[in-house]
């Protein structure tokens, strides 16, 4: 019952939000619990898959290969715990950052009803409840990135809609062809039965529709140019959360499809994930260098540590995929705070173009620190989170012998280094091109970019046993007899 | 059967993913519905079509093989459900960016006129 939680609870918070009188604080209050009802549970969660061992619900107590199940393992009980943290976070941010039209018009539960949609995405163990939570999740974001009125805005929203539909497609495809030839939706049943009933052709043609669809929410190469198109028109909290949160799916949808239905390390469709990875890596932050907008640069930063996280999968070693674990927790930590103080950036000046803005180290001693450390961990600047969980990553890569990723993995970083320290040189140390009047910044506004900051700060203290759980959760992973049987023995 | 499901299928992913690059908003929400009609016959054609054996038993009688699968049929019911709301969604949203934009072309759309600082300007 316990890993229904971060379903429920959100479901029940947004039915709440669209009954309640549409009085702003009352539905911030509301939705600031529901959010932190989710963090909660899904602490409650992560120590008991982390004591206990796999967590599986059958829903209405259906037998396992016939009624939809619920599993929680540790890498999917991780995922859960962002989705709480960044939910709080968001929510928080959101009582300064939205416009109180945007509010009235069903914001916080939409944003309820996304999370719900991330949460049901982490946890269900039947692929084609999968395909449902990311429509879940799409319609939601849909819904949030077209609540504006400026041209570009409804652009960028048509683009994302487009895409991700295209993705789902794609998707259902897929599931649709593993269907015909498994003959069970469930992902363990799949995992145990399938590999014995599949088609080698059409095995790699199931394979590549599931990169693609999952590729394309990813942001992985070839497939990456509706995100930094679309991520950098909404506001800042809704753009926080569709690239802390969203991209994420993806990968963790790649990775646990893979891992359970493909378990083949040397199919050349692993040696295609290497390939887009280190290509994505390197594409992404090229883009990256070019741009001359703070929230473009990050959207292309953003796609190019995809690479980081994605590379582990496509090396099917306990070290290196623990070690691209860490890398989405940081990533997502970071990633959502630097979204974040964009949004400082908007509230202030108006725009997020390096070239108006500048001169806040000055002006804002305080929102510099804070947007220091996440820019410089997403750098890798040491002893920070970003530091940490690439040395995993490379370390992990350099084990597993593919010396030429190592060392594109670190030039890529030196090219983060890059980009970070233009948007620092950019938005912070140069002297401001006007002298604009200062907003005063609520507290709201600052607070959850502190927390989020500063549990980056406790990754990297923590770095130790963050890591061991991420190698344990790869074991887990990689080792598939234990989903397997915990899913088909029914509820423990 | 299954040949002509399959020719179908094929000819309706086709013209959808046709529509869709091209760059007109009417003629990709087009190609968005055929894609996902397309998607569903070939999940109906995937798990093998019966003929005349439906899933629903009555109580004593004997099972004879072969009789029609219900999943699939409960995928496909679950999928047109969610690409119906999707495509209304999109409805709406293309003639929003008809609205605003004057145009339905999605490359006249892209360009933005008064530059990049429209985009910030009605954020907050």
């Amino acid at each position: 019952m316990l890993i229904a939680l971060p379903i429920l609870v959100p479901l029940v918070t947004a039915v709440l939000l669209q009954l309640m009188p549409h009085r702003p604080k009352v539905l911030r209050l509301v939705a600031f619990s529901g959010a932190l009802a989710i963090l909660v549970a899904s602490i409650a969660i992560l120590v008991r898959v982390e004591r206990q061992g796999i967590q599986v619900v059958q829903i209405a107590s259906w037998p396992a290969p016939f009624g939809i199940t619920l599993v929680a393992d540790l890498f999917s009980s991780m995922l859960v715990l962002m989705v709480g943290i960044i939910g709080t976070a968001i929510t928080a941010h959101s009582f300064s950052g939205v416009d109180p039209r945007r509010e009235a018009f069903g914001y916080h539960a939409l944003i309820q009803v996304l999370l719900m949609g991330v949460a049901g995405a982490f946890l269900t163990g039947d692929i084609f409840n999968l395909y449902v939570w990311f429509e879940v999740m799409l319609i939601a974001s849909f819904v949030l990135m077209s609540l504006h009125r400026t041209r570009a805005q409804l652009h960028a929203a048509f683009t994302y809609v487009g895409l991700n539909l295209l993705a789902s497609a794609f998707l259902l495809t897929a599931i649709g062809l593993l269907y015909g030839q498994g003959g069970t939706l469930n992902m363990a049943d799949l995992a145990r039965a399938w590999p014995e009933r599949r088609t080698p052709a059409l095995d790699a043609g199931i394979a590549m529709l599931f990169l693609t669809a999952f590729g394309i929410k990813a942001g992985l190469f070839p497939l990456f140019f509706w995100l930094p198109a679309s991520y950098h028109t909404p506001p800042a909290a809704i753009g926080a959360l569709l690239a802390g949160l969203l991209t994420k799916v993806g990968v963790y949808a790649m990775i646990r499809v893979f891992t359970l239905l493909f378990p083949d390390p040397q199919g050349g469709v692993y040696a295609l994930v290497l390939a887009l990875s280190v290509t994505t890596m390197v594409v992404g932050l090229l883009g990256a260098i070019g741009q001359g907008d703070f929230r473009r640069a990050l959207s292309f930063n953003l796609v190019g540590h995809i690479g980081f996280t994605t590379v582990g999968l496509a090396l099917w070693t306990p070290s290196a995929l623990g070690g691209s674990i860490l890398y989405v927790l940081h990533h997502m930590l970071v990633i959502t705070s630097l979204f974040l103080v964009s949004g400082v950036f908007l509230r202030q000046r108006r725009t997020t173009s390096l070239a108006a803005l500048g001169g806040l180290y000055r002006r804002q001693p305080f929102v510099a620190t804070l947007a220091m450390i996440p820019l410089f961990s997403l750098a890798g600047v040491p002893p920070l989170s970003g530091f940490v969980a690439k040395l995993a990553v490379i370390r992990g890569v350099l084990a597993a012998e593919h010396y030429w990723v190592a060392a594109i993995g670190l030039m890529v970083s030196l090219l983060t280094v890059l980009s970070m320290a233009r948007l620092w040189e950019g938005a912070f140390w140069k002297a401001s091109p006007a002298a604009p009047p200062v907003a005063r910044l609520s507290s709201a506004m600052l607070v959850p970019i502190a927390a989020l900051v500063s549990l980056t700060l406790g990754l990297t203290i923590a770095a130790g046993p963050v890591f061991e759980l991420s190698v344990r959760a790869a074991e887990q992973l990689l080792d598939r007899n234990g989903y397997v049987s915990a899913v088909l023995a029914g509820e423990r | 059967m299954e040949l002509m499901l399959a020719v179908v299928a094929g000819a309706l992913y086709a013209t959808g993913l046709y529509l869709m690059l091209r760059r007109r908003l009417a003629q990709i929400i087009v190609g968005l519905g055929l894609l996902a009609n397309g998607s569903n016959i070939l999940i109906f054609t995937a798990a093998g079509v019966t003929r005349g054996n439906p899933p629903v038993l009555p109580v004593d009688a004997a099972v004879t093989a072969p009789f029609a699968d219900p999943v699939p049929q409960s995928l496909i019911l679950t999928a047109i459900v969610i690409g119906f709301g999707v495509l209304a969604f999109s409805l709406v949203l293309a003639h929003r960016v008809h609205q605003s934009a004057g145009s339905d072309d999605i490359d006249a759309i892209g360009q933005r006129p008064s530059g990049s600082r429209e985009a910030t300007r009605a954020l907050h």
